[in-house]
């Protein structure tokens, strides 16, 4: 069952025992997450019916096309940023040349992955927050287990496939975008020519790199979901508990990209 | 059909049902009433398990509902169709494809069959006319009735209402009481209802329930319960300025 009874514990002026119920509180939230994710998961074998393709369509959609024009304005000039800097720096030992590599090897490891997964996360995630929270307080989510629809088949499910779809074909987007955003800042600024640029860069890039940015995108894609749909289940409260749904969703996706980031790239980088 | 056997239900230090008995027989219509926080919508929410008691047993259909789960948990609640107090209707989808949805869900309807039941169904509570209508774009009486379409159109064989006509003017709050009646005799379903309103409770009831501290305080006919000296129910009734011959006029002035 998604809907819940609030978990009540007795008044306690003790410190250690308040402490330790943060704690019981957090690996239960974790537990709760956990299990909304597989169950997300095993129901995989279901995306192939009519309906629910059509749902998982629409939510491709939402997550792709419609965050399109923002990811391609951060994308390109987050590499015309970082070309610039980097470019400027380089350009004192004389190694300009060297920004095409530079550019693509932080794009495809780190910063692709990175900063897709940010935005979908500020967009999408917190959007999705705010619809299964307001679901939740307007008695929806309930109505649709006493029809015996399962929540997490009909709502979470499709949202999982899309992100975990969406966010690494827009990784890959805002790689590309950004690498052409730093080719067009090193030719007209640096004066790198864009066959340097573009040789140097291929020259760095590496299958990898690519991989292990792709691999990080659908993990991110997978705690963006999750979060968003656990933040938007356990909304308590009215219109309050659906904007405090909606900030847990961007603020508990952001550092759980910053922490699986760092530890992916610990394990593929050691 | 259903029973519940001393249920208390605590939420943190507050005891919302204190040893609550009650027993609903198949076929008939109880309302529930009560002031605000007296447990009403809690007990709705224990019959279909949303809510599980901390002591005491619900049983449905001779079976204890208190641990079911998985499929056992589905197939006792495809017994019941549930009227929420908001109406909970999926704001996404048009009122028609709300209907729908149970069937989509849990049948092998095709879609001209489905077309055909949620049509039927939505001139019973006449709005066929806002089949294609979103519930953002209709009244909260409108709601209220595709909200009950909804809960009927699987034809299950117990109706539960949270609130049917709070918020509502009296003459669409009169219309619904109607439907009601008409469920009742057209399907003859059991029905629980949870209200406030005593006019509709006076006009729908088989049995009246008044709830206070979670605990049952008077259980009986309308005629019964208009005539009941137990001071809450004194209480009730005179806030709401019904007199005990109130049945009676009402007779009359028909």
């Amino acid at each position: 069952m998604i809907t819940r009874e609030p978990v009540y514990y007795p008044p306690s002026s003790n410190p250690f025992e308040k402490f330790g119920r943060h704690i019981l509180r957090l690996f239960g939230s974790i537990g709760r997450g956990a299990m909304i994710t597989l169950r997300g998961f095993l129901c995989f074998r279901y995306m192939f019916s009519r309906r629910n393709s059509y749902e998982i369509c629409y939510q491709m959609y939402v997550v792709g096309i419609k965050s399109l024009g923002v990811i391609t304005v951060v994308a390109l000039f987050t590499g015309m940023i970082f070309a610039l800097q980097t470019g400027l720096e380089l350009s004192r030992y004389g190694q300009e040349v060297n920004i095409g590599g530079a550019v693509t090897v932080v794009m495809l490891r780190e910063m692709g992955p990175f900063m897709a997964a940010m935005i979908l996360a500020a967009s999408v995630g917190s959007a999705i927050g705010a619809q299964l929270g307001t679901m939740t307080v307007s008695e929806e989510i309930a109505a649709l287990e006493i029809m015996s629809i399962d929540p997490i088949r009909f709502l979470v499910m499709p949202r999982l496939v899309a992100l975990t779809i969406m966010v690494p074909l827009m990784t890959f987007y805002t790689d590309i975008l950004a690498i052409l955003g730093g080719a067009l800042v090193g030719n007209s600024q640096l004066g790198v020519s864009l066959y340097a640029y573009f040789e140097n860069a291929l020259l760095y890039a590496e299958t990898k790199g690519l991989y292990v940015g792709l691999f990080k995108a659908w993990l991110f894609g997978v705690i963006i979901s999750s979060v968003a749909c656990y933040k938007g289940f356990n909304c308590r409260g009215g219109a309050v508990g659906v904007g405090r749904a909606t900030r847990d969703t961007v603020v508990v996706s952001f550092l759980l990209i910053l922490i699986v980031g760092y530890i992916v790239t610990r394990l593929f980088y050691q | 059909m259903i029973k519940f056997d001393q249920v208390t239900k605590v939420f943190g230090r507050k005891t919302v049902l204190n040893g609550f008995s009650l027993h609903i027989k198949k076929g008939e219509t109880i309302c529930l009433v009560g002031t605000s926080g007296a447990g009403k919508s809690v007990t709705l929410k224990h019959m279909v398990r949303l809510l599980t008691p901390t002591t005491g047993e619900v049983i449905v259909d001779g079976e204890c509902i208190n641990h079911l789960d998985g499929q056992d948990l589905a197939d006792c609640r495809s017994k019941f169709g549930y009227l929420f107090q908001s109406a909970a209707l999926l704001q996404w989808m048009s009122v028609g494809d709300n209907v729908a949805l149970p069937l989509r869900e849990h049948t092998n309807m095709t879609n001209e069959e489905i077309d055909a039941e949620v049509r039927a169904v939505l001139r019973s509570v006449d709005l066929e006319e806002a089949i294609d209508r979103l519930p953002a774009n209709i009244s909260g009486g409108m709601k209220k009735r595709a909200g009950l379409a909804r809960a009927i159109v699987t034809k299950p064989e117990i109706i539960l209402y949270d609130e049917p006509t709070s918020g509502l003017d009296p003459v669409t709050s009169r219309t619904i009481d109607e439907l009601i009646n008409r469920l009742k005799d057209t399907m003859g379903v059991t029905s629980v209802v949870v209200t406030h309103d005593m006019i509709s409770a006076l006009t729908v009831g088989d049995r009246i329930a008044m709830l206070h501290l979670g605990e049952v305080v008077e259980v009986s006919a309308p005629e019964d319960f208009l005539n009941s000296e137990h001071p809450e129910v004194r209480k009730f009734l005179d806030a709401q300025y019904i007199s005990r011959d109130f049945l009676k006029e009402r007779q009359f002035s028909e």
